[in-house]
Parts: structure tokens; sequence; C-alpha cells
């Protein structure tokens, strides 16, 4: 995480922390394919209890992390969200959209009446912001977001990974050893564009968009469609972890020579 | 495109009665150090040194630990595995006499530097070290490569008694030694560090690896090194300041394991 705000990162979204230290699936997790990385990561993580030394070592920085959770049920999200904060977390970030871990995130995600019962449950019981991550893998995706916000969450964000599968021809073996995963990277931008589109429109809170963002240009196109901010992972991959400054600085030059002066003129402008 | 591509098993080599080589086809380049990720379909996918480089055919060797090993212990030449890589930097051999030290399988990941050594003409000193004699190898190979190479056990039950970082000082001492690199325990080659101050000295780091492409952060140390693509070979004034370096390594969850 240090690595990623020496990059110029604005802001820090941990990878999800649950209840329980976590292992994770077996090899192969993560593969490049040609337009995007597939992962099937399967929530590796240390459990929150050991979490908050990982946030602490970085409380030097000014640079505001985001604790990202995961959990089943409210009971375990309310928990989970308490410790972010008492760690020092800015704002947490409900993971219920993680489309290859049993139980967790996209089954939580996908029910509208369980998910505004769990965000309206954390933001009784915590004072940072509380955004909700959500699934491209639903029928209904402004649905899930306005089930969100009738939680009252503090704003969305959009989009996780879209479910995928690779196989390989020679041993007819699907290469992931979760067998499916979540496909990111510049092939899924233009589904991550067109879910922020749709749902910036239906709520009232601000969109946080997520999906292939890796020049400065897509981060463009993310705040036309009507993101507030977006967040990068994938591109962590293709540019290096000075990816952040790299984006920021194309963000600005578009701006200059586009004639814009704040990103807020910007953010929904293609509803015209 | 970072998939496996699937290749035939050519040899299966026994070295101790639970370490083999084994060999594939693989024309690319590799450099010394480097690895690739070995993926035995239905089992796991793990990172591995290569342990032996020729034009057309690359080896690597393990031990027999956990369920990719054993499985890959008992495939026979003509099984199919899928192979990515090489992944990682890999050594960089500078001076005239360089100083090898090994421990356990860590010195199948040093033979190929000291084989790249050798066609440089550099003059190689090897220490290998083991728990005990049945666990030893590579010994002959590497007197092959041009190299003298001393061993110890813990034991004592070949060569000299006690760990390979103690004969290692005593050759510091006596020898003119321009450079050090090494792969073992990862408290041996920390003793090994605090022995070089001024002689430039290089070690591979053995972390949990999952995507292996530097992006998930799983084999991260330090401030945000990844072992995986800033590694697996670090020099010494970069290991100074990894607090990790010698003290714990993490599980599979992230959870922190000292050594």
């Amino acid at each position: 995480m240090q690595r990623m705000i020496d990059g110029g990162a604005g802001a820090i979204v941990t990878k999800s922390i649950g209840m329980q230290p976590r292992d994770g699936y077996a090899n192969p997790t993560v593969l490049e394919l040609e337009y995007g990385l597939l992962n099937a990561m399967g929530l590796p993580n240390p459990g929150i209890d050991q979490y908050g030394e990982e946030i602490k070592k970085l409380q030097k920085s000014t640079t505001p992390i985001i604790g990202s959770i995961y959990a089943a049920d409210a009971e375990e999200f309310v928990a989970l969200a308490m410790k972010m904060e008492q760690y020092g977390a800015a704002g947490v970030e409900l993971n219920v959209s993680c489309p290859h871990a049993k139980r967790y995130g996209l089954e939580v995600g996908c029910d509208t009446t369980l998910l505004q019962a769990i965000v309206s449950s954390v933001k009784q019981q915590v004072h940072i912001p509380v955004f909700v991550k959500v699934s491209p893998n639903v029928v209904n995706i402004v649905e899930i977001a306005q089930a969100a916000e009738k939680g009252n969450a503090d704003a969305i964000v959009a989009i996780n990974t879209v479910k995928g599968m690779i196989i390989d021809l020679e041993t007819a073996h699907p290469i992931l050893a979760n067998r499916t995963g979540g496909y990111s990277g510049k092939a899924i931008k233009p589904i991550g564009v067109r879910c922020v589109y749709d749902i910036a429109q239906n709520v009232n809170i601000p969109v946080i968009g997520v999906g292939g963002v890796t020049t400065g240009e897509d981060a463009i196109e993310y705040f036309l469609a009507g993101a507030s901010a977006v967040q990068i992972g994938s591109a962590v991959y293709y540019r290096g972890p000075d990816v952040f400054k790299h984006v920021c600085k194309e963000i600005n030059s578009w701006m200059d020579t586009h004639g814009y002066k704040k990103i807020v003129e910007l953010v929904g402008a293609a509803y015209q | 495109m970072n998939i496996p591509t699937i290749t035939t098993l050519l040899s299966s080599t026994t070295e101790t009665a639970d370490i083999k080589t084994i060999t594939f086809r693989y024309p690319g380049t590799v450099v010394p150090g480097q690895f690739f990720m070995i993926w035995i379909p239905g089992v796991d996918e793990i990172p591995m040194s290569v342990s032996k480089i020729t034009k057309d055919v690359k080896g690597i060797t393990f031990r027999k630990i956990g369920d990719a090993t054993h499985a890959l212990y008992y495939l026979s030449p003509g099984s199919k595995i899928g192979l990515r890589g090489p992944y990682g930097n890999g050594f960089t051999l500078t001076g005239k006499h360089l100083l090898f030290v090994g421990g356990g399988t860590g010195v199948a990941t040093l033979a190929p530097a000291v084989e790249h050594a050798r066609k440089r003409k550099l003059k190689s000193t090897v220490i290998i070290g083991f728990k005990t004699k049945n666990e030893l190898f590579f010994e002959d190979h590497l007197r092959q490569c041009g190299a003298t190479v001393l061993v110890s056990t813990d034991d004592g039950s070949q060569g000299y008694k006690g760990f390979a970082s103690d004969l290692a000082k005593d050759v510091l001492k006596k020898e003119n030694i321009d450079a050090v690199y090494t792969c073992g325990p990862e408290p041996m080659m920390k003793t090994l560090l605090s022995c070089c101050r001024t002689i430039p000295f290089q070690a591979s780091l053995d972390r949990y690896m999952k995507c292996s492409i530097g992006i998930c952060g799983q084999c991260c140390v330090g401030n945000g090194l990844r072992v995986c693509l800033d590694g697996p070979i670090f020099d010494g004034k970069t290991l100074q300041k990894v607090e990790d370096f010698g003290v714990y390594r993490r599980d599979a969850a992230g959870r922190k394991i000292p050594f």
C-alpha cells in the first residue's frame, strides 16, 4: 500500500478483509489475457484482527485508507466496519460483488432487501463514509445501487469484475484453480462506463467508477458517464505503481486542452 | 498474454530421496536466478527457480514438500505440465572471484549462475550447506563447472560441521572475494549479509507467490517490493532496509510467520 501511496494514489482501497483469516484459492489465481486480467484470488486476507497493524503502519501518510470488507451477514459487516474505523480508516467499502467466493460477495449483493439492511446497519454504527461496491453480474445493477442508497450508503462503487473463464485446449482444464474468475482491465471498460451511466442518473449519491481505467482519458470517460472519482487496479500491472501519477497528469492535460477547470464540470456531461 | 503453455516433461532425475530435477523444452533466454511458474493441472501452480539452462532445454530442481511438488515428483517423462515465465530479474555477476553460498534446495538456484561464471572465466568458490550428508546434491555437477566446492553439514556427517554461513565467514577472511551470491534459508542469508558490509551481495528470496506478475501483493516485502517482479534477486543495500528479511514471511492468508 505504501508503494501505491508513493505512486501518487489519492486514496487507497485495501484488499477485502473478513472476520477470519482466509488463504484464498490455489494457483493459478491471476492470468493476463489479450485484453485484461482474469483472477480468482478467493479473498485471501489475514483477518480483521491482524489487519490493524497493516493500516497503522500507514498512519504517517495523509493518504486516506478505505477499508474494503466482506461478510455474509449484517452483524459481521458491522463488526468489520467498526474495527476499520477504530484502526483509522477514512471510510469503508462493502464488497458485495466478489464474483467467485461462496456465501460472500455477489451472493449478498444480489439480494436488494438483504443489501439495504446490511448498509443500513453499518451506517448506524460507524461515523466514517460507507461505500458499496456493486457487481455487473446482475440483471439490474441500478436496482442494487438504489437498495444501497436506501440503506443510506454514501457512495456507490461500480463495477467489480465481470465473471469469466479460460480453458486450456491441450488438457481441457479450466486454467484458474477456481475454474471461474473475474475479468478486469481494458476489456471491461465499456461495461463499467455503461453501468456508471445508468446508476448515476438514478441515485442521488456520488458514484465512483472502476473497471479498465488505464489512462487519463479512461478516467475522463467515467467522469462524463457520471463518476465523481475513479479507482484503478489492473492498470498497476500494465503501467506499474506510478500509474496514479501518470493518470492524474493525463487528466490535467486533457482538461487543460479542452478548457475544463474542475472535474465537477465533466461529471455526468454525457446525459445531454 | 500470461497464461501457462502446455509442455512435455523430458526427463526426471532423482538427486536425493526427496529431491528431483525435471527438464522440459524451452528455447527462450533465461537468466540464472529467474523462475518459471509450473502448473500441474488440477493441483496447483508454483514458482520454481531455474536450475538448468541449455539452449533448448531448461530444468528445475525441487524437494517433495507440498501437493504440487509431490505431484511433480511422481510425474514421468512424457507427462504434460503448464509453463509460464521466465519471471523475475536474475543474478548480476560482478568481479573476478565470486563466492556462492547455497543452503538446501537453494543450491539448485545458484547452479546456473555458477555455470554462467565459468563461461565468463570467473573464479568461483561454492559453499553448499545441508542438514546431513543424505541431503547433499549437485556437488559433482558444481565441481564439473570448475568451481571450488566446499560442503557443510549441520551434523558434521560430511565436510565442515556447522552452518554454511559460518564456513562462508572463514572463506571471506582467507580469500579475496569480490561478490557474494546466496540462496537458502533466510536466517542463513541474513547472517551472511552481516558479514558482507562492503562486498557486493545478492540474495534470492523465496516467498509465497500467487499471481507471479506483480499485481496481487501476496509476495511483497519491505515497503511494497514484489519478490516476483522486483526480485526474486535483491542486493545487500536493498535488503538492509527490508524489515522482513530473515525475520518473517507471510502465509497464504498474508499472516506473518517468523522464520
